[in-house]
């Protein structure tokens, strides 16, 4: 059985993942570190799905469905700002305070 | 019509209240309808009163147990059931008979009296639901039943006096009256509730069987529980200490006063201590303290009427002494005699106050034709009236006999029965001598104040003004024919209940028999003997015969001059006149500190200091302060907020997992 393997390798990107989202600067790199968590998590589900159940498979889809409409969401947004503020950077926008 | 007598009690008030109905819609609907109203007005009155007599006539003499008529229950709260019933007994009967019989000549009086006002309709409404409300009062087969007919009439008494709201001052009126009302019906609620909680009823009957069972006799219970209903009497009634308003309701018409403020409502509280007679035999500390505020209202109402000016203001002081009486009457356990004082009292004070609204209408036409802006109920502004209005004159002559207690007027036999009574207790309690002293001193005064007034109204010159007496006449017969009816019940009234003395069955005594009976077990009427009845008859009549004469030898009409040109009174008599200062002591002493305790602990410490300041202002001063510090933590970073998001996160997966 591969599961520590798997389950080590998935910790690892998900903490990838969080580390990137908060050192990056650049949105569209914390926004690819966001689906890097995401993944990370989507393979703790497969791993976990071979002893405990198809579930697992299922909450995949969902995952990857939400991740999909998500990117699509969040790009659009990052795309809106870019035309607004010409940066991505987010050290840059930070007009939104009370 | 066929069926028991009874079936058809529920009339009796029912007939008033679509009166009300029909008269309060055209009054909406159309103000200036007059010959309906009329008809509708004292028709109901007419037909109820009819309708009360075929009860009454039907009812068994000496029947003792009273019928009860249930309708519906109203209040069904866990042991306690009150029902919507009607009491029939022969105190309600009599109270019955008093109210829509006196009550329909009023009405028809006011006919007459009201034509030209321009809220004929209203006035009729209101009149009618006054009736309605003193019927459920006096036919309540239970407290609350009562309580709200006691509600009622209030409401209608403070409507009535503020008829004319147009003027500060008949508002104001209204507004006195309600609220000293209050004062007492708080008495009566603490009672009902004393009742409840120690009795676990509150229908008369039930009460008063469990009540010689259940409560210690004159122990602190039922002590408290007659002290408390007596504070409502003093109320309702005008009693020392209460008793201000009722002066001040005669800004209200004229035959407002007779109806509300003589003859019935103001009888309310005579009528619930006799109707309580059990529980108030069970407490004799509480009889005397309402034997004593009797006594002392009655003199000293009395002492204010002989310097009043106002033809309304001496017979409103008139009738809270004449109610004194009637409380001396039931606290001294003579419970028939304090209801026979008080039904002879509502013909002869009816008749009063009636033909003092006669004398007013026919001074303000003369007043109105020659555009003088005199005070039409000034007595200094009458005088010599006889000449113009002599059906007045010997009807209000009969009535001052009857008043003052000279035989064989009504007045005489049940104020007579009355001192007798207390007099009799003095036998065991020495201190009904002074009592019984205190109304014998009130009953001259009362000749002498009757015979005053009287005299400055009637007699003498007339001060009116030589263009407007000619234009004084006597009111139309729709006025004095109630006059006539009134003035033949001041004359005979004394039959319903003649002592033995000259021959007569107490055939009002004998009929309230089965009503006091619960009384008479605690507290037995005590008896004179035949000869000290007899010096107390000669007594009481040779002080209302020294009272007419004092006025009739000291007072000089011809001497007085017109409201106008009077000189302010000095030493007692203005001590008098100010009626001993009571209302600027109770200014002084309850009043303001009441309103400034009202302004500054509870408005502007309390209401805008607290809750305004702390609550409201202070919740959202709150709220500010800790947006503020919450928008000190937004600082449009997003790295920030996404630190502060993962570090939230691991917090509370540590919080689960743990």
């Amino acid at each position: 059985m591969l599961l520590g393997p798997a389950l080590t390798v998935s910790a690892i990107l998900f903490a990838l993942g969080v580390a990137g989202v908060l050192v990056r600067r650049n949105a569209i790199v914390i926004f690819m570190c966001v689906e890097l968590m995401l993944n990370a998590v989507n393979l703790t589900f497969i791993a976990l799905a071979q002893q405990l159940g198809v579930a697992g498979h299922v909450f995949v889809f969902f995952v990857m469905a939400v991740a999909a409409a998500e990117a699509a969401v969040g790009l659009a947004i990052i795309l809106a700002i870019y035309r607004h503020q010409e940066t991505v950077n987010l050290q840059d926008i930070h007009l939104l305070k009370g | 019509m066929t069926g028991h007598p009874t079936d058809f009690l529920w009339l009796v008030p029912a007939l008033p209240l679509a009166g009300f109905l029909v008269n309060g819609t055209l009054a909406l609907a159309r103000p200036a309808t007059k010959g309906a109203v009329s008809a509708v007005g004292v028709g109901v009155l007419a037909a109820a009163f009819a309708v009360a007599a075929w009860i009454v006539a039907g009812m068994g003499h000496g029947e003792a147990a009273p019928e009860i008529v249930r309708y519906w229950t109203w209040m069904p709260v866990g042991a306690l059931s009150v029902d919507v019933a009607f009491q029939l007994d022969q105190l309600s009967a009599v109270m019955m008979l008093v109210v829509t019989g006196v009550g329909a000549l009023i009405h028809l009086f006011s006919v007459g009296y009201m034509r030209a006002d321009a809220a004929y309709a209203r006035y009729f409404a209101y009149l009618n639901l006054f009736v309605f409300f003193m019927l459920v009062l006096v036919l309540g087969a239970n407290f609350p039943v009562l309580f709200v007919g006691w509600e009622g009439v209030g409401l209608c008494s403070y409507l009535l006096i503020g008829f004319w709201f147009g003027e500060k001052v008949n508002a104001d009126a209204g507004k006195k009256a309600f609220i000293v009302n209050r004062i007492g019906d708080v008495g009566f609620l603490a009672a009902m509730l004393l009742l409840w909680r120690h009795l676990g009823a509150l229908d008369f009957a039930t009460v008063f069987e469990r009540a010689p069972a259940d409560l210690a006799l004159g122990g602190p219970v039922v002590t408290a529980i007659t002290l408390f209903l007596f504070l409502g009497c003093t109320g309702k009634s005008a009693q020392i200490p209460l008793y201000t308003w009722l002066p001040d309701a005669m800004q209200g018409p004229t035959p407002v006063s007779a109806l509300i403020h003589a003859a019935t409502m103001v009888t309310a509280g005579v009528y619930l201590v006799a109707r309580t007679n059990v529980l108030f035999a069970m407490a004799p500390v509480s009889s005397a303290v309402v034997a004593g505020v009797g006594a002392l209202t009655a003199l000293f109402a009395a002492t204010i009427a002989l310097k009043q000016w106002d033809i309304k203001r001496v017979l409103a002081y008139s009738t809270v002494s004449q109610l004194g009486y009637m409380f001396l009457g039931v606290g001294t356990g003579a419970y028939a005699a304090g209801i026979f004082h008080l039904a002879t009292h509502a013909f002869f004070k009816a008749l009063l106050f009636l033909g003092s609204g006669s004398v007013i209408h026919a001074m303000h036409h003369a007043l109105h034709a020659t555009h003088t802006h005199e005070d039409p109920q000034d007595m200094r502004n009458m005088g010599g009236l006889r000449r113009h209005m002599p059906w007045t004159f010997a009807l209000m002559w009969i009535a001052t006999l009857a008043i003052a207690g000279i035989p064989p007027f009504a007045g005489f036999f049940s104020k007579d029965e009355i001192l007798a009574a207390a007099f009799a207790r003095g036998q065991d309690a020495p201190l009904w001598y002074l009592f019984w002293g205190c109304g014998a001193v009130a009953a001259l005064l009362t000749a002498f104040y009757m015979t005053r007034m009287m005299l400055y109204t009637f007699h003498g010159p007339n001060r009116t003004g030589e263009k407007a007496e000619p234009h004084l006449h006597e009111a139309p017969w729709v006025m004095t024919g109630p006059l006539l009816v009134l003035g033949l019940l001041s004359l005979v009234g004394g039959v319903l209940n003649l002592p033995a003395l000259v021959g007569g069955g107490q055939w009002l005594h004998h009929w309230l028999a089965p009503v006091t009976a619960g009384a008479a077990g605690f507290l037995p009427e005590a008896d004179l003997e035949h000869g000290t009845e007899l010096t107390l008859v000669g007594i009481a009549v040779a002080i209302a015969l020294v009272g007419i004469l004092a006025a009739w030898r000291l007072l000089k009409p011809a001497d007085l001059v017109p409201a106008r040109l009077a000189r302010p009174e000095r030493g007692l008599g203005r001590l008098l006149w100010r009626k001993w200062y009571v209302d600027e002591l109770y200014d002084a002493v309850i009043v303001r500190p009441l309103t400034w305790v009202s302004r500054n602990l509870l408005w502007r410490f309390l209401d805008q200091g607290v809750v305004d300041g702390v609550g409201v202002n202070g919740a959202a001063r709150l709220s500010r302060g800790l947006g503020w510090i919450g928008s000190w933590l937004q600082t449009g970073e997003v790295g920030l907020y996404v630190v502060v998001f993962v570090i939230g996160v691991v917090v509370v997966l540590r919080a689960v997992g743990s």
